[in-house]
């Protein structure tokens, strides 16, 4: 008992060890904060161009955003992480969370599209007629009738997604960023105990997460008004 | 008010409307009646385009609607649209549904038409439910609030696509009361329905479409009573 306490204290104490796991954490919520905000901004964005692609059949748009789908979700996550970071930001003084931020934003952006356009589906097509009968012209009808309805049953899997996206920030390593992971193997390779401080690091992303589904679930429980009988 | 001319639409090789032409006037009701799959809805939705004319012209007001030119949007702020599925907003309340579409299309101030949905409510008897959300309505209710919707936005012509046949058989009343109502105060009205009493009361001209053609058109009483062509005669025998 006192030699786990020890291998613990061993990960977290010495050296102001716990300010690592801090940074690192700081690091890892930074990519994830930007990764989110970026790929919802994408994911909406390619996910309305779709639809009024295939709504308006303009086949050269429908074409473009399913390139960006299939290419990011058909390639791993961390091959796209090398390319962009050996390929395009090659200069010396890269800022590597920025890549990171800018790399897992593009990557959860193809799956917030797929996730946005099934939403918008999912509505009835009449709310569309209803709105346009009104006179709102498409863009209004969208943005005012069906987007908010969608919002609804988009938000479970988008959630989902974010979740993903948080736990997968821990890849971002390989790319010399010193995120939550990266932090508890330098500390393990310090200690010689690699078991404690990833435990103490796979915490710190149950916390994060839970924290996360416990807004999801708050934002879920408010846009279901309206479902009252 | 209305007119179309050659009007056609086909979805795929299905030829669902051939070749229409018709002139609606000012003030008229006109009842379309035909058995199912004949074209009726699709001829009402031709009308403000919900669905796009394979060929021909609408027009309105005498401006082309199909030119590609055309605002269609300002065209159907004129031309108030209920539906068999009523299609209220569900994540409004009633007041807010109402509300909507003149405020964002900047018709009136908040104020002016939070004024006008409680005059119309108060019309159809239902001001009560101004903070009540549609899933909370009868379905006699929810149509009666997608015609004063529709109202709110003052158009000169009304279009009901199969307004009561998603209603059970206690609250079709209701709806046909409030249609009637309207068409005594003089609005021009275009009924696509299964509801014959209301044709013969309500309506000024009944058009029987069969097939994509309107096979025959005349007042009320010629059609109901005077039936020429043999299919509408299968027709009113199968319905009446």
């Amino acid at each position: 008992m006192t030699a786990l306490y020890q291998s613990f204290y061993d990960a977290l104490i010495p050296d102001g060890r716990y300010m690592s796991y801090i940074d690192g954490l700081k690091i890892t919520i930074t990519i994830s904060f930007f990764a989110i905000i970026l790929g919802s901004i994408l994911g909406s964005i390619v996910a309305i161009m779709k639809v009024t692609a295939i709504n308006y059949k303009i086949k050269f748009l429908e074409f473009l955003c399913n390139l960006y789908i299939n290419v990011i979700r058909g390639t791993p996550l961390m091959v796209q992480l090398l390319i962009i970071y050996n390929l395009i930001f090659t200069s010396r003084n890269t800022n590597e969370i920025l890549v990171g931020a800018v790399c897992f934003g593009i990557n959860s952006g193809a799956y917030v599209a797929e996730i946005i356009r099934a939403g918008i589906e999912s509505i009835d097509k009449g709310q569309m007629e209803a709105g346009r009968s009104l006179g709102l012209n498409y863009l209004q009808t969208m943005r005012l009738i069906v987007f908010p309805q969608a919002l609804r049953n988009i938000l479970p899997p988008l959630g989902n997604e974010f979740i993903v996206l948080i736990k997968e920030t821990s890849v971002a390593g390989i790319i010399a960023v010193t995120d939550l992971t990266k932090a508890a193997q330098y500390i393990a390779s310090r200690t010689w105990e690699p078991l404690p401080p990833l435990i103490i690091a796979a915490l710190c992303y149950l916390i994060i997460v839970l924290g996360l589904t416990k807004v999801l679930n708050m934002f879920e429980r408010r846009l279901a008004k309206g479902d009252r009988n | 008010m209305i007119e179309t001319r050659n009007l056609n639409k086909s979805f795929g090789d299905n030829l669902v409307l051939n070749n229409i032409n018709e002139t609606i006037k000012k003030g008229e009701k006109i009842v379309i009646i035909g058995p199912s799959g004949s074209g009726k809805s699709t001829f009402l939705r031709c009308l403000n385009l919900l669905e796009k004319p394979s060929s021909g012209d609408v027009l309105f007001d005498g401006i082309n609607i199909t030119d590609k030119n055309a605002n269609v949007d300002k065209l159907r702020q004129k031309m108030g649209m209920v539906f068999q599925q009523f299609n209220l907003f569900p994540h409004m309340t009633v007041e807010e549904n109402i509300m909507l579409a003149p405020v964002k299309l900047g018709i009136m101030s908040k104020d002016m038409a939070k004024n006008k949905a409680t005059e119309l409510l108060i019309r159809i008897g239902l001001q009560e439910k101004a903070q009540a959300y549609p899933n909370q309505l009868s379905g006699g209710q929810k149509q009666r609030i997608a015609i004063i919707r529709a109202l709110a936005m003052s158009p000169e012509v009304m279009l009901f696509d199969e307004p009561t046949s998603a209603l059970d058989p206690e609250m079709v009343g209701e709806v046909l009361d409030l249609m009637a109502q309207l068409a005594d105060e003089g609005m021009t009205m275009v009924v696509v329905t299964h509801e014959m009493n209301f044709a013969k009361k309500v309506g000024t001209r009944v058009l029987f479409i069969d097939e994509g053609i309107i096979v025959e058109q005349n007042s009320p009483e010629g059609i109901f009573e005077n039936p020429k062509n043999q299919r509408l005669k299968d027709f009113l025998s199968k319905v009446l």
